[in-house]
């Protein structure tokens, strides 16, 4: 870790050259990965059009196919990738495991829950399916960490309640497809396996909306958080107020991931596998919010590039292939954390 | 418990000795109780369902098949299930108190650890891919499935550092993973997913006498293996070196442990899908009763089960009549609270 400091005057700014061209390069690779991915599909437009058009300067063609089609859709997949990214970060630096991801620990599957009861049982819409989603997520989180209290919240704990939560819910997912019309049942495991297919503006403002509140209220505990990372009394003597940091950025993460979740259905692995990335392309220690971040974004971009062109004509929904390279990312994960023996 | 020798104890029978006979003798008491608990649950299992049997006609149902409306349901429908879940829960049940015993580690459990899910995910590429219909085919993928899955479960379980937490987050993390390729494959073939919606949920709702006759040799070979090594997963409780000394063979007991998960996992999910929970619930209850002694924890563990998912399964028929609901669901709402309670207690928590 080598930190450079910048100085003006008074002020001084201290940053890490490693970490913050990381950063720089995961915006460039984000936005040349969102310009392809506008550019591809049914009505190919060149990357430089698709620059052009996104100025104003397209046809009236490509300005429908940019504006109105593909531009949300990539918008979604921006902020759903942070959202994702940014909530792993901070559970796995809560729970201090690789492995406390929100949708390994409970909550991507009480927000699926949500969605099911709407799809299966009331044949609700899209959007009140998304609703459903919000309201899942937060109850469950809402429960795991009620029962995972006892005079505090530990991280282990949480982990552990949440898996005991996890199992139960996944068999409520199960019942509730046994339950469900053929119909329902596709929609459904459609839902549950998360796509960015059809979806537009309608998904786009509350996710920025909420996104634009939260992530900077994330981002701005980033300093609690790494010292929160180095035990309670250790942060409580820095001058951290536990419980309370705590809090406030589980919440926000919940509402997060909920979020992302009820826009784009449970995405599997990025939450896991980001921040992860992000602390290996860093070397940074801490829980590397904003790396997290673009990493999730670059990620699902780049996921979603694969469903949609590498498999011919099929166009696949995005959650398989995250869940295919997370869970190939998993094993990695698993060996190398058993050969450093923390496993 | 090890080193208690019987011909001392009955030569004298004051003493310091006097206590862990008489214990023994409770244990078998409540080893009796237990089995009779067992009958009971089994005689429930034949009586209430869709149509309800009176008990008069279960008797005659059971030993008379005289073709009058009951005896049929009893034969067809009713025998099959309460021994198809007889079967699975003695599987189940067994091969998580074995590989608790094994990893010396109280969350080890073949459904939170992946290994039903490794089975599921093997026989949904059967299905889909290589084009199997029949069900008497999936035990075999199912085995592939639980092998592969129980061996990683113990490589990574079975080293010093692996604490409960860990173990079971990597358990979940595969399983998140399996369910979600699991998951893929359904969506990519509908009719896939119209036949494994029902298989992936676990149920003994569509049990027959050919799967009972098809998983009941693994699963009787299983629990026979299992019962053998109970003394030696007693000298490995207590650490591989006191093990070795005691005149343990570490290596034989351990494949002859993983043998008897694999053969009892993968059978009890080829035949009715993945259920969890048993084989956490059964041994952490069984331990309260017995005590560490393996001897003790597997017969225990061997007749509790069963009643159990069979209890489970009745409560199923009933609570959301005229439908019902699947063993799995049951056991895993019953299930999660425990496991929770489990993990709140203190001396888990600063594991």
């Amino acid at each position: 870790m080598s930190t450079k400091t910048l100085r003006a005057g008074g002020l001084s700014l201290r940053y890490e050259p490693r970490a913050l061209f990381s950063v720089l390069g995961l915006v460039v690779l984000a936005l040349a990965f969102a310009v392809v991915l506008i550019g591809s599909g049914d009505f190919p437009i060149a990357p430089g059009d698709v620059v052009a058009t996104l100025l104003g300067d397209g046809t009236p063609v490509q300005e429908f196919a940019v504006m109105e089609l593909r531009l949300p859709r990539v918008l979604v997949a921006v902020f759903v990738g942070a959202a994702l990214g940014v909530g792993g970060a901070v559970f796995q630096s809560i729970s201090r495991n690789p492995l406390g991801s929100p949708d390994v620990i409970g909550f991507g599957q009480g927000s699926t829950v949500g969605a099911l009861v709407v799809i299966v049982l009331f044949q609700g819409s899209a959007a009140a399916a998304a609703a459903g989603a919000v309201v899942g997520g937060l109850v469950t989180a809402t429960v795991i960490y009620l029962l995972a209290w006892k005079r505090g919240v530990h991280g282990y704990r949480l982990v552990l309640v949440g898996i005991g939560a996890a199992a139960m819910l996944t068999a409520v997912i199960h019942y509730l497809i046994t339950k469900a019309q053929l119909v329902d049942a596709t929609r459904a495991v459609v839902w549950m396996t998360g796509s960015l297919e059809g979806r537009d503006w309608e998904q786009f403002w509350p996710l920025f909306a909420v996104s634009c509140v939260l992530l900077p209220v994330v981002l701005g505990h980033g300093r609690a958080l790494r010292m929160l990372e180095m035990g309670d009394d250790a942060a409580y003597a820095l001058g951290v107020k536990v419980e309370r940091t705590r809090i406030v950025l589980m919440a926000s993460a919940v509402l997060l991931v909920a979020v992302a979740t009820a826009a784009a259905g449970p995405i599997v692995f990025v939450s896991l596998s980001a921040p992860q990335l992000a602390r290996r392309l860093t070397r940074s220690p801490g829980p590397n919010l904003a790396a997290s971040a673009f990493l999730g974004t670059a990620l699902l971009l780049v996921a979603d590039w694969t469903a949609t062109n590498a498999f011919g004509e099929r166009r696949l929904p995005v959650g398989v292939v995250t869940g295919v390279l997370g869970g190939c990312y998993l094993l990695w994960l698993l060996v190398s954390e058993r050969k450093a023996g923390r496993i | 418990m090890l080193v208690e020798s019987p011909s001392r104890a009955s030569a004298e029978p004051d003493g310091p000795v006097q206590k862990p006979r008489r214990r023994n003798s409770l244990r078998a008491v409540g080893l009796a109780v237990a089995v009779g608990v067992l009958l009971l649950i089994c005689v429930l299992s034949i009586m209430i369902g869709a149509k309800p049997v009176p008990l008069d006609d279960v008797w005659h149902g059971v030993f008379h098949n005289s073709g009058i409306r009951n005896d049929v349901v009893i034969h067809d429908v009713r025998i099959p299930r309460t021994l198809l879940g007889l079967l699975v829960g003695l599987a189940l049940g067994l091969s998580g108190a074995v590989m608790q015993g094994l990893t010396r580690n109280p969350l080890a459990e073949p459904g939170l650890l992946g290994v039903n899910a490794g089975a599921a995910a093997a026989v949904v590429s059967a299905i889909a891919f290589l084009g199997v219909t029949e069900a008497s085919s999936y035990v075999w993928f199912a085995f592939v499935g639980a092998a592969v899955v129980s061996v990683v479960v113990y490589v990574l379980g079975g080293s010093r550092s692996a604490t409960p937490v860990r173990l079971a987050l990597a358990g979940t993390a595969a399983t998140a993973a399996l369910y979600g390729y699991v998951n893929a494959v359904q969506l990519l073939d509908s009719a896939a997913l119209d036949r494994l919606r029902f298989w992936t949920v676990g149920s003994l709702a569509d049990a027959n006498m050919d799967t009972v006759r098809r998983v009941a040799p693994f699963i009787l070979l299983g629990t026979v293996l299992a019962l053998l090594i109970a003394r030696p997963l007693n000298a490995m409780e207590m650490g591989d070196d006191t093990a070795r000394a005691l005149g343990a063979h570490l290596n034989r007991t351990r494949v002859t442990a993983m043998l008897s998960v694999t053969l009892m996992c993968g059978a009890a999910t080829a035949a009715c899908g993945p259920i969890v929970f048993v084989g956490l619930m059964v041994p952490y209850m069984v331990r309260s009763i017995t005590g560490p002694d393996m001897r003790w924890i597997l017969p225990y563990a061997a007749v509790l089960s069963p009643v159990l998912l069979l209890g489970s399964d009745v409560i199923g028929r009933v609570v959301v009549r005229p439908a019902e609901l699947q063993v799995g669901i049951v056991t895993a709402l019953v299930g999660g609270p425990v496991f929770i309670r489990l993990v709140r207690r203190k001396r888990m928590a600063t594991l």
